[in-house]
């Protein structure tokens, strides 16, 4: 209840001195008029037509990556002259920033889904990598020694003794990731591939049109934030048990 | 250092070694069009030509000042207002549910906004780079301060310190590992935003500079930018790593 006070306030004061004629300018809009424009958005199937390619952008992105780094990062982690031998290259190309590629993948790819999907994939790489290191390392020795007892193939000792283990780090994994998903989709959207909701949201800034813009940025946000609470919800849900790396 | 360590790290050097020489057999045998993949020698001659006539170094002083300033201001606002709410559990109730809200967010969907209302200019970059590093910043140091041990506060009640010694000595000391991997990751957000912000609004940069080597075509150059921009990304995840190790010593 009162975690609604703020907000409610702050749109009863924008609708307010928009109303009121003290500030004239054609870059406002009031949020009546926002709410107009997003049903408006909503009901001609244009705003769900950039959410689709939008979203389509991040889950693919995301499943490409994380299949990359979860791989990658169980080997680093299985393996401890790997790990030690890629430390150094991962440390050297994780904190190059995802949309320094941007320019590459416009070049490589053009305008269209490979330029979004190859970034997205590439940001959400390095939380997944990672994370799956650490949570493998993590697995109990004497896990690992019943495997080595059992004489267990490297297949059978990742699928059936490391992977249950480090389900609940994973998923952590796969929620972050979820989140980088859609950020840098938006982001490449808006910086330079025309598609999707960040372009959309270009589009209306370009023409003119802040009520459509806001809507637009208020459903980003109302995305972002489902996405967050849903991944948060089912996690506790699923390993509710298990005590949670954050 | 040991020898074994030594060698471990000469191992990891080789591997990335290997990974540029890897690049090197790729364009040596034209198995990729030099159009998308220019060769080593190309980017690294690209890369001297554009320190020596001074354009990187300005495209740096931009974008890295940039970034610095839009850091700075955040820092120093998201520090001290997450200070405030975290202090009062009243504030914290009314404000938390909205930051919550505002957290998800992508940056950069802020910068037509942004764009319409200030226009084209040096203040859109900074206010988009304060606003999208304030919330990690914020958001840290209120989760911080909450997970102060409450039996410090009752410690410090009755020996009835004084407020700032209490704020000194407790809290800020407790809640700084939060604080410094807030600060962490908004320094990286805004490295982002101020490419993102440069590569919208063409201000000198190395933003504007690769996306405009890519779109002319010219590869070697736009390799070279990318190279110093992972170049400036890994030194600021250095000095990062320097400075928590160096603050929070005593934790371990």
């Amino acid at each position: 209840m009162r975690a609604l006070i703020l907000p409610c306030s702050v749109i009863a004061l924008w609708e307010v001195v928009g109303r009121s004629q003290v500030v004239q300018s054609d870059q406002m809009s009031r949020p009546s008029e926002i709410a107009v424009a997003g049903l408006a958005a909503l009901s001609d199937g244009s705003m769900l037509s950039a959410t689709g390619q939008t979203i389509t952008t991040a889950l693919v992105g995301l499943l490409i990556g994380s299949a990359i780094g979860i791989s990658l990062g169980a080997w680093f982690g299985l393996s401890a002259v790997a790990g030690r031998l890629s430390q150094i290259s991962v440390e050297v190309f994780r904190p190059v920033p995802s949309v320094a590629l941007i320019p590459i993948a416009m070049l490589a790819f053009g305008f269209g889904y490979g330029m979004g999907i190859s970034i997205v994939a590439f940001a959400c790489m390095w939380p997944a990598l990672i994370i799956t290191q650490a949570a493998v390392r993590e697995v109990p020795g004497e896990l690992m020694e019943v495997a080595r007892v059992l004489e267990l193939g490297w297949a059978s000792r990742l699928f059936n003794i490391v992977l249950p283990d480090a389900v609940p780090n994973l998923f952590t994994a796969m929620r972050l990731a979820a989140g980088i998903s859609l950020i840098v989709a938006v982001t490449v959207e808006i910086t330079a591939n025309p598609m999707g909701l960040g372009y959309a949201l270009v589009v209306a800034q370009q023409t003119l049109h802040p009520d459509t813009m806001f809507a637009y940025l208020i459903w980003i946000g109302l995305l972002g934030w489902l996405l967050n609470a849903g991944l948060l919800q089912a996690q506790s849900r699923l390993f509710g048990r298990w005590s949670i790396a954050a | 250092m040991k020898p074994d360590r030594l060698l471990q790290n000469a191992g990891g050097i080789g591997v990335l070694l290997a990974l540029f020489g890897l690049w090197a057999v790729i364009t040596k045998f034209g198995l990729v069009s030099p159009v998308f993949l220019p060769s080593v020698g190309d980017t690294f001659g690209a890369l001297l030509e554009q320190a020596e006539d001074g354009s990187l170094g300005r495209a740096v002083m931009g974008t890295g000042g940039r970034m610095l300033l839009g850091f700075g201001f955040a820092a120093l606002v998201g520090c001290s207002v997450g200070l405030l709410i975290g202090l009062s559990p009243r504030a914290r109730a009314y404000i938390e549910p909205s930051l919550e809200f505002l957290r998800p967010l992508p940056a950069s969907a802020v910068i037509p906004v942004a764009i319409l209302l200030l226009g084209l200019t040096k203040t859109m970059i900074i206010s988009v780079i304060v606003f999208g590093s304030l919330w990690p910043t914020l958001l840290a140091t209120i989760q911080g301060i909450k997970s102060v041990e409450p039996r410090l506060f009752e410690m410090a009640r009755t020996m009835e310190l004084p407020h700032w010694t209490v704020i000194r000595s407790i809290i800020l000391p407790s809640a700084l590992p939060d604080i410094f991997a807030g600060l962490r990751l908004a320094l990286t957000v805004s490295l982002i935003l101020a490419v993102v912000t440069e590569m919208m609004s063409a201000e000198a940069g190395l933003g504007a500079m690769i996306l405009l080597a890519a779109r002319s075509f010219r590869s070697p150059e736009l390799f070279a930018g990318v190279l110093t921009l992972g170049a400036i990304g890994f030194g600021i995840n250095a000095v990062m790593e320097f400075a928590q190790r160096h603050l929070l010593r005593w934790r371990h």
